[in-house]
């Protein structure tokens, strides 16, 4: 029991649960889920389909965070993934055509790696610190966008590309399986080569790192050419779910809730050891925190009041701070105090 | 003795037990203090020393086990529950404001105040006189930043004096001190003592601790070895009973280091007029195989910055180097690694360990890094690895999983050597191996090296320890001020003439 209270996963995890408890009891029809045509629906399916676009951000976050970096540019990354996208489909004569809309997807890719690339090269052959070097694209992306999309919305009809957002595949949304899948690469990759614990080693310690011969570089490019590649798949599935793309509104304040979702799953913001399941158990924590809101009815000048209130009290319950704040509060610490050693507390 | 064992104990620790995972730290360890006393803690990097002191302190919560002040049990949670119980501890590195002056550093937090505000004269005059009890008479309105360290402990200590502290712990005080100031310091100490104040004194110069300490505890591998007053315990058997073993050793380190060298081919290394603008300047060097070339010289001298060339961990903008006869250029330490050379840096915590990835990581990172990340080194390769080097090098806790930075000095250095041997360098490059570590991790690395080295390994040992460079080197380059200024053969030259050469050879040559 204490080891389990004592995983890094246990406090995300119950916050988690007890949200999806909370709505449960609030109101049944929360937690059910009908098929239809071979197509599963519910709010727990909403909340899974809509959390594909920031699990993806969230997942590049973690890794660029793992090394002491910080990506504030990824909101833009998907504005210009989106944009991209959209041009070369709104542009083609057949928007309905599987390889106009392939060519569309490989277009906003290679951009999107590219401005990752960029960011990399600021922090990593540059030296300038993450959160200044990603600004810039933060700042400078969206208008990249603006200039793609020549100042307008660009709106598309091509159903291939809705497919991205809306369709469905073995029962779920291909959106949330697309991401799952990503996620499900990234950690193989992570933690079946040696690169999750180089990246670990690079972001703990980078100079001895650099003496141990790390290529601490390339792994810190990389991590922001990941991060740049994976917000624009979240820009192909935003503008996807929308069919425009809409430069301002594509990504706002999706790098903040991207950092929450990594710092929620119980990973530090001072780089090193990370844990991908963590961020992901952060992610659909937001992302059923935003239904509550909506499910609860809270009034929407409140929401995000309320947001605020549920992420404080779960930032506060992961805090070894408060943990040994309330430690001492408890009875059986007294009774230490009063000269009874620990081991006798357990058997008790 | 100068005090009675019946004084009530200020201090009494009993059956304490502190564990981190994968490390029983203490292990239910007694500790008593009197007041009036200098009570020297003494035992082996690794042996629990810092840790007893930070579970004093109320820095580490014990997991058994009580804690007494003055009588009444107590149970810390953090430094301010200690200092609150008159508690007061004055690190190696100095803890205090740097951006403050002497008198705010001395009284901070205990400003005398009138109407709400603080009266700064009034403080400054309290914190003169706190200071001129330690006999210290310097502007408390100057930065603590413009005086030297010795200073500034002297500083720390005062400012234990305001909290009215009844124990006070010094760890490590006089590392960074000359003998002058350690003898004013202990001045200090002396008279703290006869006005009662209970003194844990911890440090690694046996000399300090027969001069000032009247009781001993002995710690081994987190056990209590025993408490010993100090008339007792003559110096041989403390060093036996810090380390379990008795010390000859060394003599036949030396003798293994005293062989003729084939200076023939070509040399594993060769370095011509390698120097970089104001770090160093070009400097020539050259270490044959199975050869340990001594880097002497004082702290500052360049021994560091020269060896950083050579790994490309800086860039020199001067000279070529040669590996194996073939002309190569280093610019990164990667480049070195791929010639099979390998550099433990001076600075373990900084340049040196992963803290906080494990043992095992630790020790295979730098063959991984060598592998590239697409190449990871599969579980049984790396347990095989692990194992091995824990066993070859007594490795302390020898537990793979146990975290890098919960290790003692002498241990994390072990490490350190465990991950560079197992990339099978031809030269070995070891900046400071034994800085800060005791004994009996000193006597391990030398002998490992002294072994290393009869079967073929070239290495560059730098130590400011010359009694050690002597005792395990060949040849000993000297430098100085940044700036080589010989080589010695060192069978040839004894401690007192490589210190006169140190002193005087660079001046000659500079008339």
């Amino acid at each position: 029991m204490r080891n389990l209270v004592k995983h890094r996963l246990f406090w995300p995890t119950t916050a988690l649960l007890a949200l999806i408890a909370i709505n449960a009891i609030a109101r049944h029809s929360f937690i059910k889920i009908t098929l239809r045509d071979g197509e599963l629906y519910g709010a727990l399916i909403d909340i899974l389909r809509n959390s594909a676009p920031l699990m993806l951000v969230a997942l590049g976050m973690t890794i660029v965070i793992a090394t002491r970096g910080i990506d504030l540019s990824v909101g833009a990354v998907m504005a210009v993934s989106g944009a991209v996208a959209l041009q070369i489909i709104a542009g083609s004569d057949e928007p309905d055509n599987l390889g106009v809309v392939a060519v569309a997807v490989a277009a906003a890719l290679a951009v999107s790696l590219v401005l990752g690339a960029w960011n990399g090269l600021l922090v990593a052959v540059l030296g300038i610190q993450p959160i200044i070097a990603t600004l810039v694209l933060m700042l400078a992306g969206r208008g990249v966008a603006l200039l793609i999309t020549d100042g307008f919305i660009t709106t598309v009809n091509s159903e291939p590309y809705e497919f991205i957002a809306t369709g469905y595949l073995i029962f779920l949304p291909f959106a949330f399986l697309l991401a799952m899948a990503i996620v499900g690469v990234v950690a193989f990759v992570e933690r079946r080569s040696a690169l999750g614990v180089l990246t670990e080693a690079v972001g703990i310690n980078p100079e001895a790192s650099r003496l141990a011969g790390v290529r601490s570089r390339g792994i810190i490019w990389g991590a922001y050419m990941v991060s740049g590649l994976l917000a624009g798949v979240a820009g192909i599935i935003y503008s996807a779910n929308i069919k425009a793309a809409d430069a301002n509104a594509a990504g706002q304040l999706i790098e903040l809730y991207a950092i929450l979702a990594v710092v929620l799953g119980g990973n530090s913001l001072m780089g090193g050891k990370f844990s991908i399941a963590g961020t992901v158990i952060g992610v659909l924590f937001i992302q059923t925190l935003d239904s509550t809101i909506l499910f609860l009815g809270v009034p929407s000048a409140q929401s995000p009041v309320f947001f605020a209130l549920v992420v404080v009290i779960v930032v506060l319950i992961q805090s070894p701070r408060v943990h040994r704040w309330a430690r001492n509060l408890s009875p059986s610490s007294r009774s230490r105090d009063a000269g009874t050693p620990r081991d006798v507390e357990v058997a008790a | 003795m100068t005090q009675d064992t019946s004084v009530q104990p200020v201090v009494e620790m009993r059956d304490i037990t502190v564990a981190f995972p994968g490390v029983l730290a203490l292990d239910s360890v007694d500790f008593t203090l009197r007041p009036g006393e200098v009570h020297s803690l003494m035992g082996e990097n690794g042996a629990g020393k810092s840790t007893l002191i930070k579970a004093l302190t109320g820095v580490y919560e014990v997991a058994a086990g009580t804690i007494s002040v003055s009588g009444a049990q107590r149970s810390f949670h953090s430094t301010a529950d200690a200092q609150a119980v008159g508690i007061s501890t004055v690190y190696q590195e100095v803890n205090l404001c740097n951006n403050l002056t002497v008198g705010e550093n001395v009284m901070l937090g205990h400003e005398p105040r009138m109407a709400g505000c603080i009266d700064w004269s009034a403080a400054h005059a309290a914190a003169a006189e706190h200071l001129r009890g330690l006999g210290l008479h310097i502007d408390t309105r100057s930065m603590l930043s413009s005086h030297s360290i010795a200073i500034q402990q002297l500083v720390a200590i005062s400012r234990a004096m305001v909290l009215d502290a009844k124990v006070l712990i010094l760890d490590e005080p006089t590392s960074s001190l000359d003998r002058g100031e350690v003898e004013a310091l202990f001045e200090v100490v002396r008279s703290l003592r006869n006005k009662g104040v209970a003194i844990l004194f911890v440090s690694h110069f046996l000399d300090q601790v027969y001069e000032i300490a009247d009781r001993i505890t002995v710690l081994r591998n987190g056990k209590l070895v025993g408490e010993y007053a100090v008339a007792d315990l003559p110096r041989d058997q403390l060093v036996t009973k810090m380390i379990g073993r008795a010390l000859d050793e060394l003599a036949s380190i030396s003798d293994a280091a005293e062989r003729d060298i084939d200076r023939a081919g070509n040399p594993v290394l060769k370095a011509s007029g390698i120097g970089k603008r104001g770090f160093i300047e070009p400097a020539d060097l050259d270490v044959y195989q199975g050869e340990v070339l001594g880097l002497a010289g004082l702290l500052g001298s360049g021994r560091t910055e020269l060896v950083r060339l050579l790994y490309g961990a800086d860039r020199p903008d001067a000279g070529s180097l040669e590996i194996a006869g073939e002309q190569v250029k280093i610019t990164s330490p990667r480049h070195a690694i791929d010639h099979h050379i390998a550099f433990s840096s001076e600075d373990r915590r900084e340049e040196g360990i992963i803290g906080d990835l494990t043992v095992a990581e630790n020790i295979v990172l730098g063959i991984q890094a060598r592998k590239g990340w697409l190449h990871r080194i599969r579980k049984p390769e790396k347990d095989a690895i692990v194992a091995d080097y824990i066993a070859a090098l007594d490795v302390r806790p020898a537990n793979p999983n146990a975290l890098a930075r919960n290790l003692s000095g002498g241990n994390q250095q072990k490490l350190l050597l465990a991950r560079w041997l197992a990339t099978a360098p031809r030269l070995l490059i070891l900046d400071e191996p034994t800085r800060g570590i005791d004994v009996g991790a000193k006597a391990d690395i030398q002998r490992k090296v002294a072994e290393l080295s009869e079967a073929g390994l070239s290495v560059i040992f730098i130590s400011s320890e010359l009694e050690e460079v002597l005792r395990i080197a060949q040849r000993v380059v000297v430098l100085r001020d940044r700036k080589r200024i010989g080589e010695l053969d060192s069978s040839d030259v004894d401690l007192d003439q490589l210190v006169g050469y140190i002193a005087n050879e660079g001046k000659e040559n500079a008339a």
